[in-house]
C-alpha cells in the first residue's frame, strides 16, 4: 500500500494494492481488440461484435454536449486491459485467489472468504479488468439463477449472451457505447429464469487499481417472465493525480411481469480540491421493459468521480410497464455531474417516475438532464418528475434540463422542481436545539434525500447516508 | 443560574453591538428584557446561544450546570443547548424535508444523550408530544409538516414554544415571541409559558413592548439601550416604559 497520508482524508478507499499486473500496451487498435478477445478465449461472435463496434467508433468524434468541461481525452494514452498476474490462469475457486486481492476487498468492506461473506448478498468482485470471484454461486444455481462474471458467462452461456447482448444498447448507440463494446473487459451477468424470485441481493463491486488504465465493464441482467431480482453496484478507485476513464455499459431486459431493481452507490475518487485527478465516469445504462407489466427501477447515489455523465434509462415497450429513476447526485470540490434519465413510453398505459436530488457543494457543477418521450401509440402514458437541487455554499452551480417529447394527446405529465440552500442560519437553528453539526447535516441530507434512500436495500441505504454525510461535512464544516 | 459580566460583542469584524452587559438570572425567576429596535436584544440572545456570526470581545458569561458555574462562552451552540439553554428565535428558520416530529425527537434524544439519559422510543415520544401540543393549543397536524415551512408568522412562534415545551430547558430565552401572535394565540402561548415555569428553571423574555407582559408578570425588568442595560426594576418598570416611552428611560438613566 502506498503512502497517501497527505491526500484527501475523507476518501478512505484511496489506497493502491501492490500486485503484479499484466497490462496491454497503451493505445487502441484492431489488434488490441483482438488481443482482449483472445485473452478471454471468447467465441467468434463476440470478437465480431467487438470489431463491428470498433470500426464504427474509429470514425466517430467524442460528443461534447454535456454541461461539463474537460480536456480532450487521448484514447491512445490508455491501457485497455489490466489484470493481476495471479489471475492469469483463472483460479478455480475463491480459495485459489491471491490473498492480496482478497485483502483489498476486505478493506473495502466486501469480504469474499466463505466464513465472512455477507449473508444476504451475493458479490461479484471485479478488480481492474477481471472478476476475482463471485460468492454464493451454488445457492443461486440451485434456483437456476446465473450470477457470474461476464467472461465466465461468455464461456458457459454463450447462447444467452448472443441472444441479449447489445439488444438494449446497440454497439453503435453512441461514442462511448461503441468504445465499451469494442474493449469491454469484465462485469457481471445475471439471468433469472421464468418465475424465479431471486432470494438474495446480487451485487458487483468494481475496483480500479492499475494506473493509466481504463475500466470498461459490461453488465447484462435478464429477467424472464415473472422473475425478479435486486442488484447493487458499488465502486471505488485509488487517489491519483491523473484522470482515469470508466466507460461502462449496463443493459437490463425484463420480460412479461418481470421486475429488476438496480441500485448504484458510486464513490469513485472525485479529485482533490483543485480538481486534480479523479475518475471520468461515462456510463450508458439502459433497461428495456420488453414484456407486459414489467418493471425496471434505477436507484443511484452518485457521490464520487471527477465527472459523472450518465442517464440510466428505461424503454417502456410492454403494455402497463413501469419505469422508475431515483437519484441522489452529490458533487463537491470541483466535481462535475451531468446526470438524469430517459423514459421512453411505447406500450399502452405505461408509467414512469423520476425523483432526482442534486446536492452541489464548493466549486462543483451539478446538472439534471432528463427526457420524457411519449410515442404516438403510447396511450394512457403517465410520468411524474420531481427534480430538487440543494446548494451548499456560494461557488457551486445547479441546473435542470428537462426535455419533453409528447406525441400522444392523452399523456399525463407532471413536473416539479425546487432549489434550496443549506444556510448557516439553518445549521445554527438545528445546533441550538442540541444537534452537533454532524447530526444537523445528517438530518438535513436525510430529509432532502429520503424519497431516494427509501428505495435502496437497507444496508446500502445506511452506507449511502454515511457516505453523503462524510462528503458534506468537509464542505460545510 | 446565569451570570453575565461586562459582556461585549460584535458581528465578526463589525462595530460593537453589546457594549458591556451585566445581568443575573436566578432559578425560578422570570425576567423581561425591553428595549427599542436595534438596541441589541437579539444580539444578546444569539450570543448567549452561541451564534457563529458574533464575536465576544470582552466580559464573561457563567451558566450553572449541576450547580457548578461553567463558562458558557467556551461551549459550542449544541453544547449550550444540551446544558439547558434554549432560544426561541425572533425569526424561526424553515427546514424543508425534515418533519417537526423527526426534528424534535432528534433534538430530544441528542439532549438525553448528552445528559447521560436513555433515548426515548417513538411511542413514548408521541405521548409526550400530545401533552405538550395541548399545553400550547397546537394542532397535531403540524407535527408531520416540515419544520416551519410555509408556517404563518404566528405558527412559527408557537412552534418555537412547542420546542421549548418538549426540550424543557433550564434557561429559556424568548426573543419577541409575542410579535406575530394574534390576541387569542398570545393568551394561550403565554399561559403555556407560565405553566412551563418552575422553581428550577428561568425565563428571559425579550420584547420591545408590553403585550406579553400583560399575561406573564415578570419578576425583574431590564431596559437595554444601545448595547447597555440602562435600567432595571420590577414589573412597574415595564408599565412605565409603555406609557412614557424609551426616551423617558434614557433621560432618567
Ligand atoms: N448579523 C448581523 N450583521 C450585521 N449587523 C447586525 C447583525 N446582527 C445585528 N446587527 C446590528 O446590531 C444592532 C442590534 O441588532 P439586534 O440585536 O437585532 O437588535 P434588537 O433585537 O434589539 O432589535 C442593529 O443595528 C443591527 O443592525
Ligand atoms: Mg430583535
Amino acid at each position: 500500500m502506498d503512502a497517501i497520508a497527505d491526500r484527501p482524508k475523507t476518501y478512505k478507499y484511496g489506497f493502491v494494492t501492490d500486485v503484479e499486473t499484466e497490462k496491454f500496451p497503451k493505445g487502441l487498435s484492431e489488434e488490441v481488440v483482438r488481443a482482449i478477445s483472445a485473452r478471454k478465449n471468447e467465441p467468434d461472435f463476440l470478437l465480431e461484435f467487438r470489431l463491428n463496434a470498433f470500426r464504427w467508433w474509429k470514425e466517430q468524434e467524442p460528443p461534447r454536449w454535456a454541461h461539463v468541461e474537460f480536456p480532450p481525452i487521448d484514447f491512445q494514452d490508455i491501457h485497455y486491459y489490466a489484470a493481476p498476474k495471479s489471475m492469469e490462469d483463472a483460479p478455480q475457486s475463491l480459495d485459489d485467489v491471491d490473498p492480496e486481492l482478497l485483502r483489498t476487498f476486505d478493506r473495502l468492506g466486501i469480504p469474499l472468504h466463505e466464513r465472512e461473506q455477507l449473508a444476504d448478498v451475493a458479490v461479484d468482485a471485479v478488480f481492474d479488468s477481471v472478476s476475482v470471484g463471485t460468492t454464493h454461486q451454488d445457492i443461486l444455481a440451485e434456483m437456476g439463477v446465473i450470477f457470474c462474471s461476464f467472461s465466465e458467462a461468455a464461456q458457459k452461456h454463450p447462447e444467452l449472451i448472443k441472444k441479449y447482448l447489445g439488444t438494449v444498447v446497440p454497439p453503435r448507440d453512441n461514442f462511448y457505447a461503441a468504445l465499451n463494446s469494442a474493449v469491454f473487459s469484465d462485469g457481471s451477468f445475471v439471468f433469472v429464469p421464468k418465475g424465479v424470485q431471486c432470494p438474495i441481493d446480487l451485487s458487483t463491486y468494481f475496483r480500479i487499481n492499475a494506473s493509466k488504465t481504463g475500466q470498461f465493464e459490461r453488465t447484462l441482467i435478464v429477467c424472464e417472465e415473472g422473475a425478479s431480482v435486486s442488484y447493487v453496484e458499488g465502486c471505488t478507485a485509488p487517489v491519483r493525480d491523473e484522470n482515469q476513464l470508466h466507460a461502462a455499459i449496463v443493459e437490463l431486459v425484463a420480460l412479461d411481469d418481470a421486475s429488476i431493481k438496480y441500485s448504484t452507490v458510486q464513490n469513485w475518487y472525485g479529485g482533490d480540491e483543485q480538481g486534480r485527478g479523479g475518475i471520468y465516469n461515462f456510463v450508458v445504462k439502459r433497461g428495456r421493459c420488453e414484456g407486459a407489466r414489467s418493471k425496471i427501477s434505477w436507484t443511484q447515489v452518485e457521490a464520487g468521480s471527477a465527472i459523472t455523465w450518465k442517464y440510466p434509462s428505461v424503454i417502456l415497450k410492454g403494455d402497463d410497464s413501469v419505469g422508475e429513476f431515483y437519484s441522489v447526485a452529490l458533487t463537491n470540490n470541483r466535481m462535475q455531474a451531468d446526470t438524469g434519465t430517459k423514459m421512453v413510453h411505447i406500450g399502452k398505459n405505461t408509467s414512469s417516475t423520476i425523483i432526482s436530488k442534486g446536492i452541489s457543494c464548493d466549486q462543483s457543477k451539478n446538472s439534471y438532464r432528463g427526457l420524457v418521450k411519449v410515442t404516438p401509440g403510447a396511450s394512457g402514458a403517465r410520468n411524474y418528475s420531481q427534480c430538487d437541487s440543494m446548494l451548499v455554499g456560494d461557488g457551486c452551480e445547479a441546473n435542470t434540463f428537462p426535455y419533453l417529447e409528447i406525441h400522444n394527446q392523452g399523456a399525463v405529465i407532471e413536473h416539479e422542481a425546487t432549489t434550496s440552500r443549506i444556510s448557516d442560519e439553518q445549521l445554527f437553528y438545528l445546533q441550538s436545539r442540541g444537534l452537533d453539526s454532524e447530526a444537523a447535516i445528517s438530518l438535513l441530507v436525510n430529509g432532502f434525500c429520503k424519497e431516494v434512500f427509501r428505495t435502496l436495500p437497507l444496508e446500502f441505504s445506511v452506507e449511502a447516508v454515511k457516505l453523503l454525510e462524510m462528503k458534506l461535512e468537509d464542505s460545510v464544516g | 443560574m446565569l451570570k453575565i459580566r461586562d459582556l461585549k460583542a460584535r458581528v465578526v469584524d463589525g462595530p460593537e453591538i453589546l457594549k458591556g452587559i451585566d445581568l443575573d438570572v436566578k432559578a425560578g425567576e422570570i425576567h423581561a428584557l425591553m428595549g427599542p429596535n436595534g438596541s441589541g436584544k437579539s444580539t444578546l440572545s444569539r450570543v448567549l446561544a452561541g451564534h457563529p456570526d458574533y464575536e465576544v470581545t470582552g466580559g464573561t458569561v457563567e451558566f450553572e450546570v449541576d450547580r457548578e458555574p461553567q463558562n458558557l462562552l467556551a461551549m459550542e451552540a449544541h453544547e449550550r443547548a444540551c446544558a439547558g439553554v434554549f432560544l426561541a428565535f425572533q425569526y424561526p428558520v424553515e427546514v424543508a424535508g425534515v418533519s417537526n416530529t423527526v426534528f424534535l425527537r432528534a433534538a430530544f434524544n441528542a439532549i438525553c444523550k448528552a445528559q447521560g439519559a436513555a433515548p426515548i422510543d417513538a411511542f413514548d415520544f408521541r405521548e409526550l408530544l400530545a401533552e405538550k401540543l395541548e399545553l400550547i393549543g397546537m394542532d397535531a397536524s403540524y407535527l408531520e409538516r416540515p419544520v416551519n415551512l410555509d408556517f404563518s408568522g404566528g405558527e412559527k412562534k408557537r412552534n418555537e414554544i412547542l420546542q421549548m415545551a418538549v426540550l424543557a430547558p433550564r434557561l429559556a430565552i424568548l426573543d419577541e415571541t409575542d410579535s406575530g401572535l394574534d390576541v387569542d394565540s398570545l393568551r394561550i402561548v403565554s399561559e403555556g409559558v407560565k405553566k412551563l415555569s418552575t422553581p428550577d428553571n428561568a425565563t428571559l423574555m425579550i420584547t420591545h413592548y408590553q403585550r406579553m407582559l400583560q399575561h406573564i408578570t415578570p419578576d425583574i425588568v431590564h431596559v437595554l439601550m444601545d448595547g447597555r442595560i440602562v435600567k432595571t426594576g420590577d414589573h412597574t418598570l415595564a408599565e412605565a416604559v409603555e406609557t412614557r416611552g424609551y426616551d423617558w428611560v434614557r433621560e432618567a438613566a
